[in-house]
């Protein structure tokens, strides 16, 4: 029997589902709660108004610390990408700066914002900055040089040469690093709201067990944040096929 | 039909453009290797001039210098008198292949070096170029829906819209298939008739260069040397089997030195 090909993971998903349920109902310890029971816990959620509540706070915090994060790191990383010399000057501290977890920023973020969505989104806003940054920066470096050579060839202006092809040329390598950072921030974020926030899905799961072991909620939230990490993927992913995305074309 | 803003090139007795004593010394870190020893040339306006030579002798080292692109060791390229210094819009480099922007439609690629021009002249001026390489219907195409040869007749369009005195392919047709390759020979030379720009092709194809050209300049391997002139006097539409085409070819094929016969 041949399903269609999206009907597939739909089916996949459906089996596991029914096999993580069997598994608990055949040891009923308090080891983890069985999806009909993550699933009524996502009802209560939405009944009372909560889910709506903790998602749009986390959603809040991280679109204003990814924005900030592109609108900095993305023209910044273009320049350096461009001009090799102030990169080979920001290089050490960059690589300086991204190991470090954007978890390891939380004592900081606190002392300098306290507790609230400023120091939640300071956080993402670390956490994304530099793989932004050093996406820009390569993708400047992989512009094939033909590209270059043929924008240079017809008389442009410094100004006019980034926004008509060093811009267009990193667009597509930029939207995959937007991608995978957006990823990155969605992470930051639930583990900035366990200890910075008192709202958002991440404060959700933790509240969930410390207020009575409520181990059901806890896998309700991570479903929600799964769900909705992949809807953010999708989001991106759409806007990647984007043929001419945003292309500032001013010849038409 | 010429476009009101295109000159038609009159036949000055000047020549075109001049390249003078040029030489090409690249400094690499622990050698220096010499790419072009002492060029000279005269071109014509109006001429169709093709450049062949082994592969890795400075063809292309020769272009970019005579494009602007890089600065010369010494001797110096001029294009009506005028000195060549750095890129210009004047004279139009068209690469191998990938040399259409992506991101933007036939249209856009082509009215690329328009920014300048009023709406309406732009327009008149793309729809010009987009019948001379025979692109209707795909003006609102990426190059990404084009095919490997319509993606050079863009890039051929794109570099004549701009109206330059000179322009330079680097084996244009390189990357394309033999057939395809056979066709873009023809359009080309369409173009070129119909337009009459002075153009200076490189090319590895001896049959590309004896079919296309007015003179064919054979250069030596590296550092390249212009070993030959060859004029091909033959009136176009040429006749690739008649007796005179196939002595010049032999004559060119022997310049380079290979043998006629594998």
């Amino acid at each position: 029997m041949r399903f269609p090909v999206w009907l597939r993971p739909v089916l996949f998903i459906l089996a596991l589902l029914a096999l993580w349920e069997i598994a608990i109902d055949l040891h009923p310890g308090q080891l983890m709660p069985g999806p009909v029971a993550a699933f009524a816990a996502i009802g209560e959620l939405l009944q009372h108004g909560l889910l709506l509540k903790h998602v749009v706070a986390s959603l809040f915090r991280v679109t204003w610390g990814f924005l900030l994060a592109c609108v900095t790191a993305i023209p910044l990383g273009l320049v350096l990408g461009w001009y090799r010399r102030g990169e080979r000057a920001f290089n050490p501290l960059v690589q300086l700066f991204r190991p470090i977890s954007p978890l390891a920023w939380i004592p900081i973020a606190i002392l300098w914002f306290g507790i609230g969505d400023l120091s939640s989104i300071f956080l993402i806003f670390v956490g994304s900055f530099f793989p932004l940054l050093v996406t820009a920066i390569s993708a400047v470096h992989n512009i094939p040089e033909v590209y270059i050579n043929a924008g240079r060839n017809f008389g442009l202006s410094s100004v006019d040469f980034f926004v008509r092809v060093i811009y267009p040329a990193v667009v597509p390598q930029l939207l995959v690093g937007m991608r995978i950072t957006l990823g990155i921030a969605w992470l930051v974020v639930v583990a900035a709201e366990m200890i910075a926030v008192n709202s958002g899905l991440g404060f959700l799961i933790v509240d969930a067990r410390n207020a009575g072991n409520r181990y059901d909620l806890v896998v309700a939230g991570m479903i929600v944040i799964g769900v909705i990490g992949l809807l953010l993927d999708l989001g991106m992913r759409a806007l990647e096929r984007v043929k001419s995305f945003q292309w500032t074309n001013q010849e038409n | 039909m010429a476009l009101p803003g295109i000159a038609i090139p009159d036949q000055a007795a000047a020549p075109k453009l001049q390249v003078t004593n040029l030489g090409v010394v690249f400094q690499g870190n622990d050698k220096t290797i010499a790419a072009l020893d002492n060029i000279n040339l005269e071109i014509s306006d109006g001429e169709f001039v093709c450049l062949v030579g082994p592969s890795g002798c400075g063809k292309s080292t020769l272009l970019n210098a005579m494009g602007g692109f890089l600065s010369p060791t010494s001797g110096s390229v001029s294009i009506d008198g005028e000195l060549v210094s750095g890129p210009d819009s004047r004279r139009i480099l068209v690469f191998q292949e990938h040399g259409v922007f992506p991101w933007l439609t036939v249209e856009g690629n082509i009215g690329f070096g328009l920014a300048k021009l009023s709406r309406s002249e732009r327009a008149q001026r793309i729809a010009h170029y987009v019948e001379l390489v025979q692109l209707q219907g795909f003006e609102r195409s990426y190059p990404s829906d084009l095919s490997g040869g319509m993606k050079q007749r863009l890039q051929v369009a794109r570099a004549l819209a701009v109206n330059p005195d000179v322009l330079f392919l680097d084996e244009p047709f390189g990357a394309l298939d033999s057939i395809t390759r056979v066709m873009m020979r023809g359009e080309l030379l369409r173009i070129w008739q119909a337009e009459r720009r002075t153009i200076l092709c490189v090319t590895h194809d001896i049959d590309e260069a004896v079919q296309l050209a007015d003179r064919v300049v054979v250069l030596s391997s590296r550092p390249a040397r212009i070993q030959n002139v060859l004029t091909i006097d033959i009136p176009h539409p040429r006749n690739i089997s008649s007796p005179r085409y196939l002595t010049l070819r032999d004559e060119l094929l022997k310049m380079i030195g290979l043998a006629y016969e594998i």
